[in-house]
């Protein structure tokens, strides 16, 4: 299942119920302003680099550069745009929108 | 592969109706079909004839039935969620139409991907 | 539930094909429409023949207390609905039973019969549906 996350993590608690969810071959993909969870150095991080060694984790590039965010982007994170976010919903069997 | 795609948001207040268009946009380059995309909460307001952005902004409106005319997507606005905001048949916009919700769990039947954008 | 519904209309068929869906509640009630709005959507489901579940997590626990008083703020209270739910036979709602401590909760508290689930069972839930819907 492509789990995909939209709120910022220091805004409300959706990254981290969302983490706390995934299953043996889930996906996060981190959009809106959900990619202030893709950070580098945020209270955060920790979480997410914890999650990347069982769980491939994507933001998406468009919604990272308008924020400026681009380039404090955590190691491992893929970044994808919106044929790769279509490629993500092809390939998993669900998505599931955290909203 | 085909496509639905559930809005839960108006235009220009949240972001999800963009991410939304640029999905579906993406989606259809990529050769898959996006058979209905169904407006609920306030994404019922995606759907108003009336809406005039300033020029220099992209017209959410528009583009949607720029979209759906173009590739033959069924733009369904909530009957019940329009009513309680005021979008009626008489300020709905052109290629658009409103239906029950029957039609949101019919497109999570019919389309392989049901792919929800909120707030 | 006609005034929901504007009329169910079946333009393609979807007999025969039976799907899982399930509905992700993860907002209170009131201070937004959502809750409302999704259990009209379930009520709608109802009609479809799908295997449908409800999950309640985070705060979307708050959905289903008991006592709900809604006169003074002049807005319906729709928390007798879920009890009317059982009648639309959709009896698989579940309960997150980290959500519900962490807000101080018990199972006695809820206004409808729940099946408390663990995180872990909740993920399992999650995975093995079809379509996922949350409001």
């Amino acid at each position: 299942m492509l789990h995909t996350v939209n709120k910022s993590p220091t805004e409300r608690n959706t990254l981290e119920s969302c983490l706390k969810h995934l299953k043996k071959g889930c996906a996060v993909l981190l959009i809106e302003d959900g990619v202030y969870g893709a950070l580098k150095g945020t209270v955060s991080t920790k979480l997410v680099e914890q999650a990347l060694k069982h769980h491939p984790i994507y933001a998406l590039y468009p919604d990272l550069e308008a924020r400026g965010m681009q380039d404090r982007v955590i190691d491992g994170i893929k970044l994808v745009d919106y044929s790769g976010f279509v490629d993500l919903a092809v390939e998993y069997p669900s998505v599931q929108s955290w909203l | 592969m085909k496509f639905g795609i559930l809005i839960n948001e108006g235009p220009y207040t949240h972001e999800a109706s963009d991410t939304a268009y640029l999905f579906a946009k993406a989606a259809i380059e990529k050769g898959h079909k996006v058979s209905r995309v169904f407006f609920y909460h306030d994404g019922v307001y995606n759907s108003s004839r009336l809406t005039e952005p300033p020029t220099d902004d992209r017209h959410i409106v528009n583009r949607w039935q720029k979209l759906a005319k173009d590739h033959g997507i069924d733009l369904v606005v909530c009957v019940a969620a329009a009513l309680r905001r005021g979008i009626k048949d008489e300020n709905l916009q052109e290629g658009f139409r409103i239906s029950g919700l029957g039609q949101l769990i019919e497109s999570g039947i019919q389309s392989d991907r049901l792919v929800t954008f909120g707030d | 539930m006609t005034e929901v519904t504007g009329g169910i209309e079946m333009e393609e068929d979807t007999s025969g094909k039976i799907k899982k869906f399930l509905y992700i509640n993860r907002k209170a009630p009131y201070g937004t429409i959502y809750a409302l709005e999704s259990l009209e959507v379930v009520l709608i489901a109802a009609a479809f023949d799908q295997d449908v579940s409800l999950a309640f997590l985070d705060d979307g626990v708050y959905q289903i207390i008991k006592g709900q008083h809604t006169r003074t703020i002049d807005v319906k209270n729709f928390s007798p609905t879920y009890r009317a739910l059982e009648g639309y036979d959709i009896e698989k709602l579940y309960v997150e039973k980290e959500s519900m401590e962490v807000r101080g909760l018990k199972e006695e508290d809820f206004i409808v019969p729940v099946k408390v689930i663990s995180t872990q069972e909740m993920a399992d839930l999650m995975e093995s549906q079809d379509v996922v819907l949350s409001f």
